[in-house]
């Protein structure tokens, strides 16, 4: 029985192999579920729901703090948007890798795969490399978790992420290395599929903390969101107030 | 066994329809130039009052495009999208929460200045 599930029959693998769209994703070979949903599928997206809260509480705390350091050094001195915006592209262009990946393990294509993931482990590793030197050159500035406000949030929330991104990495290279030893087949792309799953996600974190961190404008219009926003609640609070 | 979990109602991981790869490049080269265009507008004018706006409506649009074509659930079971939904809610609702507590607080404390300026 255990064999049997382990090793999928002959048509299921053409099945998953040879969908032209590749949808199956080749994984039929897990026992059903009363949700129609592979456990481990739906335990990735619930872990994704969760690291919103997670990633939506942190950016949330930043932002509060946003514009708050008493002293230096200040966002505008040291963020450097073109050395974050090529970060940001090649973060963007590893989803594509990785989707491309997938795409290729499903129509059993394993040398393209292999490729694939190498790129996008290779693309992870050079975002974390910028990740790490820019932290090092803030640091030099005088930046630190303790020195000021902005330190302490840019620290806890980039440097999250880009723990985020070494587990991801790691994942890829994992998965690489088991392909390489032949047992990531098409028969087994839910497992990357998963490891896709969360590398996007990785992805789509750094596409809000490029606009909330980096490209919003600090300084006095950097606070246009937030004053604007502040302005309407204490008017409501002394309109009802006053009735 | 695997027949059995293929023709189960309701499994999905059978009959969906996900990008070819030439489309995945197209919605990559898009979301490059979505990328090329939030930084061109901070370059344009940092104090135009539709810069933040625009920054977060790019955002967004990146947002989804990743999560529904890359990440498939555009053509995935919408229970997955449900889920998601439901974790960046709750995301998007301590964000405003936070916000609201912190300000909330700042115009208790304005109203009870003001209170008391006007009793002397």
């Amino acid at each position: 029985m255990a064999q049997a599930v382990l090793t999928p029959p002959a048509e299921t693998q053409t099945h998953g192999a040879g969908h032209d769209t590749g949808h199956d994703h080749g994984h039929a070979d897990h026992p059903p579920t009363s949700t129609g949903i592979n456990s481990r599928k739906l335990l990735m997206w619930l872990f994704l729901a969760s690291d919103c809260m997670f990633f939506g509480a942190l950016i949330a705390t930043y932002m509060i703090y946003r514009n708050k350091s008493l002293t230096g050094p200040y966002p505008h001195e040291l963020i450097d948007i073109p050395y974050t915006s090529v970060s940001a592209f090649v973060l963007l262009m590893s989803s594509l890798t990785m989707v491309l990946a997938l795409a290729a393990l499903q129509k059993n294509d394993l040398r393209g795969s292999r490729i694939w993931i190498a790129a996008t482990a290779l693309l992870g590793t050079i975002f974390l490399g910028g990740q790490f030197f820019e932290f090092t050159e803030f640091h030099h500035e005088g930046l630190s978790l303790q020195g000021n406000m902005f330190g302490a949030t840019f620290f806890t929330v980039t440097g999250f992420h880009g723990i985020h991104v070494g587990i991801g990495v790691v994942w890829l290279l994992t998965l690489l290395w088991v392909s390489l030893r032949g047992n990531l087949k098409a028969e087994d792309s839910l497992d990357l599929e998963i490891a896709g799953l969360y590398w996007h996600f990785v992805d789509i974190v750094w596409i809000v903390i490029f606009v909330m961190i980096y490209l919003i404008p600090y300084g006095e219009t950097g606070e246009q969101l937030h004053e604007s926003a502040a302005h309407v609640i204490n008017t409501a609070q002394m309109v009802l107030g006053i009735f | 066994m695997a027949q059995h979990a293929q023709s189960l109602p309701g499994t999905h991981e059978a009959g969906h329809e996900h990008p070819t790869e030439a489309a995945y490049i197209r919605i990559a080269v898009i979301l490059a130039i979505i990328t090329v265009i939030e930084v061109a507008i901070y370059y344009i004018d940092k104090d135009a009052s539709w810069l933040v706006p625009a920054l977060m409506v790019l955002a967004a649009t990146k947002f989804v495009m990743v999560v529904g074509y890359f990440m498939h659930l555009k053509f995935d079971d919408r229970r997955l999208a449900m889920i998601f939904t439901g974790g960046m809610v709750l995301a998007l609702g301590t964000y405003i929460g936070l916000f609201v507590l912190m300000h909330f607080h700042k115009a208790i404390e304005f109203t009870a200045f003001m209170t008391s300026a006007a009793r002397q």
